[in-house]
């Protein structure tokens, strides 16, 4: 659970990043803290998933510095950021298509205990074991023999965040870990989710649309407008903020793009 | 989880486990039939047995674009590896004339040379990494070709006479000998290429196809997973350019032209890209229409090649083996 008086776990100052002329990131500075679940929600182009990108050593940051665990990690790649401990899901699943879902599970296994032996095989006995217990926890053991690619969208997220909890990552990172379920299964999926991810100690960031997502199980939430951090806090506080309500999720409702001005009410 | 249906572990396990322990018997029993139908041809048909002996170690050089493939990768180079183990051979043959010094030694300069272009190919994908592999084997075939000192170029190199164990049998025993040598390296290499592919390293190499992304976000740099494969690839490439050598006595700088490269390709499409067994039914049907077709229609047979790729790519995309096995499968069911 959150211990508010760790060290954050991640901490970003200052990261800028522009894709031509549009300000993805405009002096991003965030705490991630010890244990908590943050939740980023924004408009479509505010720059959620390049906040994610640049911490997952996918982009480079132009300015700015990002400290994992008090050590920067800016310049690493996302492999070395990996093995560090920052898992990542995404936004589009990326399971390995041709493999079954047991195989994708255990290829993340091995992918932590140690993928270079040529002539043993992937379904080994213990490795198999491993990958059956994490598929159980996320409720996919009935789909294990299924290929990747003939699951539902529910059941292809959890799949895909499975794999990196495997790898036992201390941050997990998750782009839009709801978007493309259906309304049925949604809160199914985020309440597995949520308890796998508390049982494994796993701090979260998770982009989010829905809000009744954020407020059922985000401790904090960021709102993100045009590359900057327009609002921070208690789910509870920032939700009712009526700037938040009018600009954020009543944009989203209505679909209509247009940021928040920087630096906004509810900053903790 | 809706449109699969919900089953009990241990109930979904042992079926998948009784399917796969049939396909792994189907494909011991096939290459323990097919190895005694080869040593049986090979002995009732003398003119065959260098055919044969030859079929096999292309069958060998095409177990690594095999597994290149399941990368989704093309090589249209690999006969560079062939050359180099075929000319260590031809080079060395007047000073070490011991078969089975040449042998592995002619696998480990393939094996180098390998790791050397490896680490630079296994940079770029699909059409990048077809032409680049292309571009390399054409650079040692004009190598082969120009160097007239060194290589005798187009008119090739004769390969002295070849001791194995210190012994120079006479040529029918060293012909057995070759036969036998190629079909137990092929059998080691095809079990070696079997285990391999189902192994974490294996299994990460068709990631590479489907998710390469996937693969750097849980930590495995890909390009280490195929230059792995690409290394083996190179070792069997050099192993059966030895067994060439030794076989024909003669080596010319064909071996490395990109019509060798495309042949290895056909092969592994011919052959069928499912199984280890696949590269070896593909060179031995490609070898044996080779050999009957040239004698019966001598400027025809390369069409009649060209007609059973596309008919192998439109009717029947898992090739021989894909043919075989569902036969088999399904009269076992």
């Amino acid at each position: 659970m959150r211990t508010p008086d760790a060290p954050p776990l991640l901490s970003a100052r200052g990261l800028r990043l522009a894709f031509g002329g549009v300000k993805a990131a405009d002096g991003i500075d965030l705490d991630v803290l010890q244990g908590e679940f943050l939740a980023i929600i924004g408009p479509n182009g505010a720059g959620k998933t390049t906040f994610i990108n640049m911490t997952t050593g996918y982009l480079a940051p132009q300015g700015g510095s990002i400290a994992y665990q008090g050590q920067s990690i800016l310049g690493l790649r996302p492999r070395q950021i990996v093995r560090r401990g920052i898992g990542r899901s995404f936004q589009l699943p990326q399971l390995f298509t041709e493999h079954t879902v047991l195989e994708n599970a255990a290829l993340a296994v091995a992918a932590r205990a140690g993928i270079w032996s040529p002539f043993r095989r992937l379904l080994r006995p213990e490795w198999q074991e491993e990958a059956e217990a994490l598929l159980e926890r996320f409720g996919l053991l009935s789909v294990a023999h299924a290929r990747a690619d003939a699951l539902n969208e529910g059941a292809r997220k959890l799949a895909d965040i499975a794999m990196a909890v495997a790898l036992e990552p201390r941050l997990l990172l998750m782009d839009e870990p709801t978007s493309g379920v259906a309304a049925t299964e949604k809160m199914k999926v985020v309440e597995t989710l949520v308890r796998v991810l508390r049982q494994a100690g796993v701090t979260a960031v998770f982009v989010e649309h829905d809000m009744d997502v954020v407020a059922r199980f985000a401790d904090r939430v960021a709102v993100w407008s045009q590359g900057r951090i327009a609002a921070l806090g208690p789910p509870a506080e920032v939700l009712a903020d009526p700037r938040v309500r009018r600009e954020v999720i009543g944009i989203e409702a209505a679909g209509a793009p247009s940021g928040l001005p920087a630096g906004g009410g509810g900053h903790a | 989880m809706s449109n699969t249906p919900a089953r009990h572990p241990s109930a979904s396990s042992l079926p998948r486990l009784g399917g796969a322990a049939r396909g792994a018997g189907l494909e011991m029993a096939l290459t323990l039939i097919g190895a005694l139908a080869l040593i049986l041809i090979a002995w009732a048909a003398p003119w065959l047995r260098f055919v044969l002996t030859i079929a096999l170690a292309k069958g060998i050089a095409v177990l690594g674009i095999l597994l290149l493939l399941r990368a989704g990768q093309v090589s249209f180079g690999h006969a560079m590896f062939l050359a180099t183990g075929a000319y260590t051979v031809a080079f060395l043959a007047p000073s070490v004339p011991e078969a089975l010094i040449l042998l592995p030694l002619g696998g480990a300069l393939a094996l180098g040379l390998g790791l050397v272009v490896g680490l630079f190919v296994v940079r770029y994908r699909d059409i990048f990494f077809g032409m680049l592999n292309l571009a390399l084997s054409m650079v040692l075939y004009s190598l082969l070709e120009k160097l007239y000192s060194l290589t005798k170029g187009t008119d090739g190199i004769r390969v002295a006479g070849l001791t194995f164990a210190g012994q120079s049998p006479p040529r029918e025993t060293q012909e057995w000998l070759m036969f036998g040598l190629a079909l137990g390296l092929a059998l080691v290499f095809g079990l070696l290429v079997r285990a391999y592919l189902a192994s974490p390293m294996g299994q990460a190499l068709k990631g590479i196809k489907t998710r390469e992304t996937r693969l750097e976000f849980m930590g495995v740099p890909a390009r280490r997973v195929l230059l792995f494969a690409y290394a083996f690839s190179a070792l069997m490439g050099g192993v059966a350019g030895t067994l060439v050598a030794m076989t024909s006595r003669h080596v010319t700088p064909l071996l490395a032209y990109w019509t060798s490269s495309g042949e290895l390709v056909f092969i592994a499409i011919l052959g069928g890209a499912g199984s280890a067994l696949g590269p070896f039914l593909g060179a031995v049907a490609f070898e044996l229409v080779r050999v009957y077709a040239a004698a019966q229609l001598a400027d025809a047979w390369q069409m009649i090649l060209g007609a059973v790729l596309l008919g192998v790519i439109l009717f029947a995309p898992g090739g021989v083996w894909g043919i075989l096995s569902a036969r088999l499968k399904g009269r076992a069911a």
